[in-house]
């Protein structure tokens, strides 16, 4: 079975509790009056509408009946506005997000990189952190120590590596996540757009290594506002809109029509 | 999301409802009950088979918890030790008690109460929140961090319970060999603080104020169950006791480590409030855990 990534209508949503709707006590008040009072419009449309019974829940549509299929070999970009759910498509991807709403398919190994902590504790120095995660991925010794020499190498960070990750600048985090949702080699990687924080030493290496794992792996999903990085790392580019694909083609086209879209909307403001 | 070792076999992870027809729709995903319990149960296992990485996380929280302190986690034991000095002549003086008899009762019961039972129910409220940066950066599964807030409170556990050890060599209260009769009882703690885990985890990510909640009911839990105070003392009352799940809990462990049996009637109700707890805790854990990282 190849690698693959298939969404047939696949919709998320997720709630976004804001003060009382935390509260068990306002909780319970809340649903003991919203069952004796008649049901009032929830839904405004849109992608936030307020959960039955009004208070401080909201709901976002994050990704709304989405089909879509990544094959093989495929580099795809992600670009929208803030909000036009591209992170939690990389979320969902990745097996974070759940949802039963619609049929999501992911074969083969699955690595994202959604924040430059990448889960690491930083209170624990870079070293610890690797052989955290390689305990993570179940690695015996001889393989820990090749992962560790491997990110060591890569990351460049010199006396820094034994020094708890908290004093580390962005760019140092970075390069270290970055090494680190590398080196197992997954057949599918993730990527959000975090990774761009490095210098342009690190831009070129990191751009080597992936296109070194692009060989060895299949797919690249990368969310990006770069568009030029996304010009020059993809083969595919996806427009997405409030959950929704508006545009999905070659790099070229998509990028053009959504440089022209942007350069409109600038008009559009401009007095 | 595990990434396997190359020589491993690739996974497939599907979400949603099956595609029609025979590909892939067994008959426990046609049930969205049963589904999501299968996909609990598929977390649990996966959860076991990382036991080593729990238990990695779980001795970190502790020596960082420690980190920069002379004593290290020997804290814990020195903290235990001093509480049980102060309250042991303070409360053997209200209750007119005889210390040699006393101490040794009070020192073992505190510290079953405070890190067995009361300790592992408050960490369990933390259980999926503490973690939330691990849970949204990577697939892990749930029961990781309930097995690391095990391996965690186990550590606290093997440093506190030198004390009571202490006060017994100290009066010459050795229980003998009965005591190992309170090993089954550790287990079934283990099991109960694992299902706490899960259950009290789930419900403090959604609702913030449950944590403070069971704070509350555990301080009140601590007078009416018999840690400071002998069940004897309540003279004719003493069988309403058994009312208090803490106490048939607390007596299977403590009994024979102080030198008795527990009868069959403590360890009946211990197993069977048990067995209701872990059922319960498994059905919640089941219904919510898709959710999840959208709580914490």
């Amino acid at each position: 079975m190849t690698t693959h990534i298939t969404l047939r209508d696949y919709s998320l949503a997720f709630p976004v509790f804001k003060g009382s709707a935390r509260s068990l006590k306002k909780t319970i008040v809340r649903q003991a009056r919203s069952s004796l009072a008649p049901v009032r419009e929830a839904s405004v449309g849109g992608v936030l509408h307020g959960a039955a019974g009004g208070g401080d829940t909201v709901v976002v549509q994050a990704i709304d009946r989405l089909s879509l299929d990544i094959g093989a070999g495929e580099r795809v970009g992600l670009v929208g506005h803030n909000g036009a759910g591209k992170s939690t498509m990389l979320r969902a991807l990745a097996g974070i997000y759940e949802s039963a709403d619609g049929l999501l398919q992911v074969q083969g190994h699955v690595h994202a990189l959604l924040d430059p902590q990448s889960g690491m504790n930083p209170e624990l120095s870079g070293r610890e952190n690797v052989r955290l995660f390689a305990c993570r991925l179940q690695y015996d010794r001889a393989r820990t120590t090749a992962l560790e020499r491997d990110v060591e190498a890569f990351a460049e960070l010199g006396a820094f590596f034994d020094l708890p990750v908290r004093l580390y600048s962005s760019g140092m985090t970075v390069r270290i996540g970055f090494a680190l949702a590398t080196a197992p080699r997954p057949e599918i990687l993730l990527m959000d757009e975090w990774f761009l924080a490095g210098d342009q030493h690190f831009q070129d290496k990191a751009r080597a290594r992936l296109e070194d794992l692009i060989d060895s792996a299949d797919i690249l999903v990368l969310t990006s506002h770069s568009l030029p990085i996304l010009r020059r790392w993809c083969t595919r580019v996806i427009w997405m809109e409030a959950g929704r694909i508006r545009f999905d083609g070659p790099p070229g086209d998509v990028l053009d029509a959504y440089e022209a879209s942007q350069n409109i909307r600038a008009v559009d403001f401009s007095p | 999301m595990t990434v396997p070792a190359p020589g491993q076999a690739p996974q497939r992870r599907e979400a949603g409802v099956a595609p029609p027809g025979p590909s892939g729709a067994t008959p426990a995903a046609r049930v969205p009950g049963l589904r999501s319990m299968a996909r609990a149960m598929a977390d649990l296992r996966g959860a076991l088979g990382l036991w080593r990485f729990a238990c990695a996380l779980g001795w970190l929280d502790v020596r960082l918890r420690y980190r920069g302190s002379a004593l290290g986690p020997l804290w814990i034991t020195l903290s235990s030790a001093i509480m049980v000095a102060s309250m042991g002549l303070i409360y053997g003086r209200l209750f007119h008690q005889d210390l040699a008899r006393y101490l040794p009762f009070l020192a073992l019961s505190l510290t079953l109460w405070q890190v067995g039972l009361s300790g592992i129910l408050q960490d369990a409220c933390t259980c999926f929140t503490d973690a939330e940066g691990a849970i949204r950066s990577m697939r892990t599964p749930y029961a990781v961090q309930a097995l690391r807030v095990i391996v965690r409170n186990a550590i606290v556990f093997a440093h506190n319970i030198v004390v009571p050890f202490a006060v017994f060599a100290i009066f010459h209260a050795w229980p003998g060999v009965v005591a190992l009769a309170s090993v089954p009882g550790v287990v079934v703690w283990l099991l109960d603080g694992f299902a706490a885990c899960l259950l009290l985890g789930a419900i403090c990510a959604r609702f913030r104020d449950v944590p403070p909640i069971v704070g509350s009911v555990l301080q009140i839990a601590f007078y009416v169950t018999p840690i400071i105070w002998r069940p004897e003392q309540l003279g004719h009352g003493a069988s309403w006791l058994m009312l208090n799940p803490f106490y048939p809990l607390l007596e299977i462990v403590r009994a024979p480590l102080l030198g008795a049996m527990p009868g069959a009637v403590v360890w009946g109700e211990a197993l069977a409030l048990s067995c209701v707890f872990c059922a319960v805790s498994l059905v919640a854990f089941a219904r919510v855990r898709a959710r999840l990282s959208f709580w914490v």
